[in-house]
């Protein structure tokens, strides 16, 4: 591996030299989501991170895996699963060219997040290949670790903003006994009491769903644990058994955007704290117990911004259709003065002539 | 004040301490502001008292106002500050800047809201952990992070240190159970970071804030996610005659896809120390105990404590016992969370490490231990939290006699150094504060430890907030070689270091 990341590192100090920008990828599968660089004079590099490919060490026992950032996510969820183990934050691959670099840069989780919590949570460790063509090593392979500040996390998400990852360690976990996909014919407000309800509760939910569907909406909420578990918590909170293989598919196509509800070209993502009612934007499907919105319209920035913002959240153009202009401000949420003096000094620190995804996650920086 | 200006952030002419009192004065009311030696002693050392210092001044503010202009002030002057909570720490991360000025949070100490139905609770950093779980047990919730020093520490402290505990296995660290942190920098900047969203936008600040001891920002206020409590736990507590044996079973447990809430281990010298202390019935023939517990429904909870005794029948435990009430639970724990308390009884002094190990090779770093307390000459008794590979070498020393402080610490400098070569990590939830920032340079390459001075720049330019910390300088880093390279040798090559 050392003459590919010699080779990458090479690439990093010519484009530095040459001030242009270094545009990270991996299987292109997530190249929509960020604010795009579009400065094409500048003549910028891309960094093709799939010649770094291979998991490097996994041991079942000790619940952790650490792969190369090029290695195919399909691998790594095939090896988990022939132990019986999983990445538990479910994360959406896009296509089968994902990898994992890219799935930890971009930061997303998918519908398990409800239960297992946010992928940031699961990066244990990483290399980066630094602006100054250096590899730098945080973290490591064990669940606990508080020696020196968790770089790997803040990597986590990044979008490549602080450079590339070469290398991570994920935690991982063992696969549920049983799961159960339950549903019930219900309207937006009903399922949002219904998710919001549950919170205080222990019950095994690791997933949920509304969408309008028929009348007034469908509910779906999937149960993940001991059989015992679900069982006593199917007998608290009714509801109808989506049979397999119908529900594994339906949890399997909501995480890869394959419903018809996103179908539709212009997609924002409305992150609001609990209790939030419904937000009456457009089309919506709703995740993660009410934590996550999707709005499949062409909404005005500025509107949706203060909706999410009124429910302590933030707003995304997660995706938009063709011939269409990004927002002014980019596609993410601005951030307030005060994290940007903070993310703009980091960005300095880390990559002071700004060379890795110039603007990607954060307009500007 | 060497140390700091090598590394290029200027730290010039502290003013006196009577101008600092002055200005503090100037801005605090005079109850917030001790100055007088016997005032200011009692904050000379957290809880590790091998390491003490009396600064300038103490602050204790009582407002978000006050606290930002203590740090406004100070930034003016120059002058370093340390923040403190209950000063529990275990590492020398609030020990005061003998230059600089304590600020004590202890006045903080409101729960500010719960919000019982979104299971969140907003608290000020001096409220104590088991506060929280107590004020909102009503709810049937609680907070999940569990620091054995639970009745004492300070959710503050917590966030500075990303406290875990013994069911942290499951309900993860203080980090996996902060939704959002207000919190002022050294340039007395109010900053919110997280969120109660699932998310927020940017780069994730707050992670890299969770665990910076004390480096980054002084916390007003945290916003807690609250766990719902179990219908029921349980805990087996399993014998062994082999410690190898025991760090099997551990790996056989997660194996058989099992995430305990708990999985704990204690070998034969902590339990022979614990057991007259706190009479929790732990076998003293065993060479190794695992405390394993199982929390859920009840039905869920039979069935997994029989999953679990199978586990443990298969490898080889020669007893096992199953709590039978919430009180005998609790009295199980009680041996485990009382193992410092029980090595001050039996011990004049007693120093207590912190490494992480990839947990298959816990057996044999047991023995290596095992192997230093010949080398050392001194006992050390080891509690650990095996689910997560944290040890907790307890070394057992009398200070009164000459050498054996200075041994001690070259005991747990090759404990550290052997956790860090065998993959692991020097410090696991207690930090690194100022005692450990020698084994820094080894677990870091030089280029690692300016990137992390690159972090904290970012959040305070002049480096004044708890300085001289955590990142070691190039300078202490290459004193530190001398002391333990000599000529390309190790110290210590009789301990097999695998």
């Amino acid at each position: 591996m050392k003459y590919e990341i010699a080779q990458l590192s090479e690439q990093v100090l010519e484009a530095r030299a040459n001030y242009r920008p270094v545009l990270i990828h991996g299987g292109h599968t997530k190249s929509f989501y960020g604010n795009q660089y579009l400065r094409s004079s500048d003549e910028p590099i891309s960094l093709d991170m799939r010649s770094l490919r291979g998991i490097v060490n996994y041991e079942p026992t000790e619940l952790v895996l650490t792969a190369l950032a090029g290695t195919p996510l399909q691998e790594i969820t095939d090896t988990l699963e022939a132990s019986g183990q999983m990445l538990a934050f479910d994360p959406p691959a896009f296509g089968a060219q994902a990898t994992l670099g890219g799935c930890i840069a971009s930061g997303l989780s998918g519908p398990g997040r409800l239960g297992a919590g946010p992928l940031k949570d699961y990066v244990l460790g990483t290399h980066l290949l630094d602006a100054q063509g250096r590899v730098l090593k945080f973290g490591g392979e064990v669940m606990k670790n508080v020696a020196g500040y968790d770089v790997s996390r803040l990597l986590a998400g990044s979008m490549g903003m602080f450079g590339a990852l070469l290398q991570i360690s994920v935690k991982v976990a063992p696969k549920p006994l049983q799961t159960l996909t339950l549903e019930w014919e219900c309207t937006e407000a009903a399922s949002l009491a219904m998710c919001h309800g549950m919170r205080a509760h222990p019950l095994p939910v690791s997933a949920s769903a509304w969408e309008l569907v028929g009348h007034r909406g469908r509910l779906r909420i999937r149960l993940a644990g001991a059989p015992a578990a679900i069982e006593s918590a199917r007998r608290k909170i009714g509801g109808e058994v989506v049979n397999e293989p119908e529900s594994s598919q339906y949890w399997q196509d909501l995480r890869e955007q394959r419903l018809s509800f996103f179908m539709a070209p212009h997609l924002w993502r409305v992150a609001v704290a609990p209790g939030t009612p419904a937000l009456n934007l457009g089309p919506t499907l709703i995740e993660w117990g009410g934590g996550q919105r999707w709005i499949a319209a062409d909404l005005e920035p500025g509107m949706v911004r203060n909706a999410a913002q009124q429910a302590h959240g933030h707003a995304t153009l997660f995706r938009m259709g063709a011939g269409k202009q990004a927002p002014e401000q980019g596609v993410f949420h601005p951030l307030t003065p005060a994290v940007t003096t903070i993310v703009k000094r980091l960005k300095q620190e880390f990559d002071p002539k700004g060379v890795f995804n110039p603007g990607r996650l954060v307009a500007g920086i | 004040m060497n140390a700091i200006t090598e590394t290029g952030l200027a730290q010039l002419n502290t003013p006196s301490a009577d101008l600092v009192v002055q200005a503090l004065l100037a801005r605090l009311p005079a109850h917030c502001v001790l100055s007088r030696t016997e005032d200011t002693r009692p904050y000379e050392c957290d809880g590790l008292s091998l390491y003490r210092s009396v600064p300038m001044a103490v602050v204790l503010p009582e407002t978000e106002a006050q606290v930002q202009a203590v740090l406004k002030t100070c930034k003016r002057l120059n002058v370093p500050v340390v923040a403190r909570g209950a000063g529990t720490g275990l590492s020398g991360g609030a020990m005061p800047h003998a230059q600089g000025v304590l600020l004590g949070l202890a006045k903080f100490n409101r729960i500010k809201s719960i919000d019982a139905e979104a299971a969140i609770a907003v608290v000020e950093p001096g409220v104590r952990n088991l506060a929280v779980s107590e004020a909102v047990s009503q709810y049937g919730l609680y907070y999940a992070p569990d620091p054995s020093s639970q009745i004492a520490c300070t959710i503050g402290g917590n966030v500075a240190e990303n406290s875990g505990g013994v069911h942290c296995l499951k309900y993860g660290l203080t980090v996996h159970n902060v939704l959002k942190v207000r919190m002022i920098t050294m340039d007395g900047e109010l900053i919110e970071l997280g969120s109660l969203a699932p998310d927020s936008p940017g780069p994730d600040l707050l992670s890299v804030f969770v665990g910076s001891e004390g480096m980054l920002g002084v916390v007003t206020e945290v916003t807690l996610r609250l766990t719902p409590k179990p219908a029921l736990a349980q805990v087996i507590m399993a014998s062994f005659d082999d410690v190898e044996k025991a760090s099997n079973a551990v790996a056989m447990i997660i194996a058989a896809g099992i995430i305990p809430a708990g999985l704990e281990m204690m070998d034969k010298q902590a339990t022979l120390m614990v057991e007259p202390f706190v009479k929790a019935g732990y076998d003293t023939n065993a060479e190794a105990i695992l405390l394993c517990e199982s929390d859920g429904t009840l039905e869920e909870v039979a069935d997994e404590i029989r999953r679990m005794e199978q586990v443990f029948e298969r490898a080889g435990a020669t007893r096992l016992q199953v709590s039978k009430s919430e009180a005998e639970r609790l009295l199980f724990w009680a041996g485990r969370k009382n193992a410092f308390p029980a090595a001050g009884r039996v011990s004049p002094d007693y120093y207590c490490m912190d490494g992480t190990i990839p947990r298959r090779r816990l057996g044999d770093v047991l023995k290596a231990i095992q192997q230093m307390e010949t080398t050392f000459s001194m006992r050390c008794a080891n509690v650990f939290h095996a689910g997560d590979g944290n040890l907790h070498p307890l070394i057992l020393f009398d200070s009164n006699i000459p050498d054996e402080v200075r041994r001690a610490e070259d005991f747990g400098a090759a404990i550290l150094e052997l956790c860090v070569e065998v993959g692991g990590t020097i410090t696991g939830e207690h930090g690194v504060g100022m005692e450990k920032i020698n084994q820094m340079c080894v677990q870091f390459s030089r280029d690692e430890l300016d990137q992390f001075l690159a972090v904290k720049r970012a959040f305070d330019p002049d480096c004044l907030l708890n300085p001289e910390k955590v990142i070691p300088t190039l300078a202490r880093c290459a004193e530190y070689g001398k002391m333990h390279v000599h000529g390309g040798a190790l110290e210590f090559p009789e301990i097999p270091r695998f």
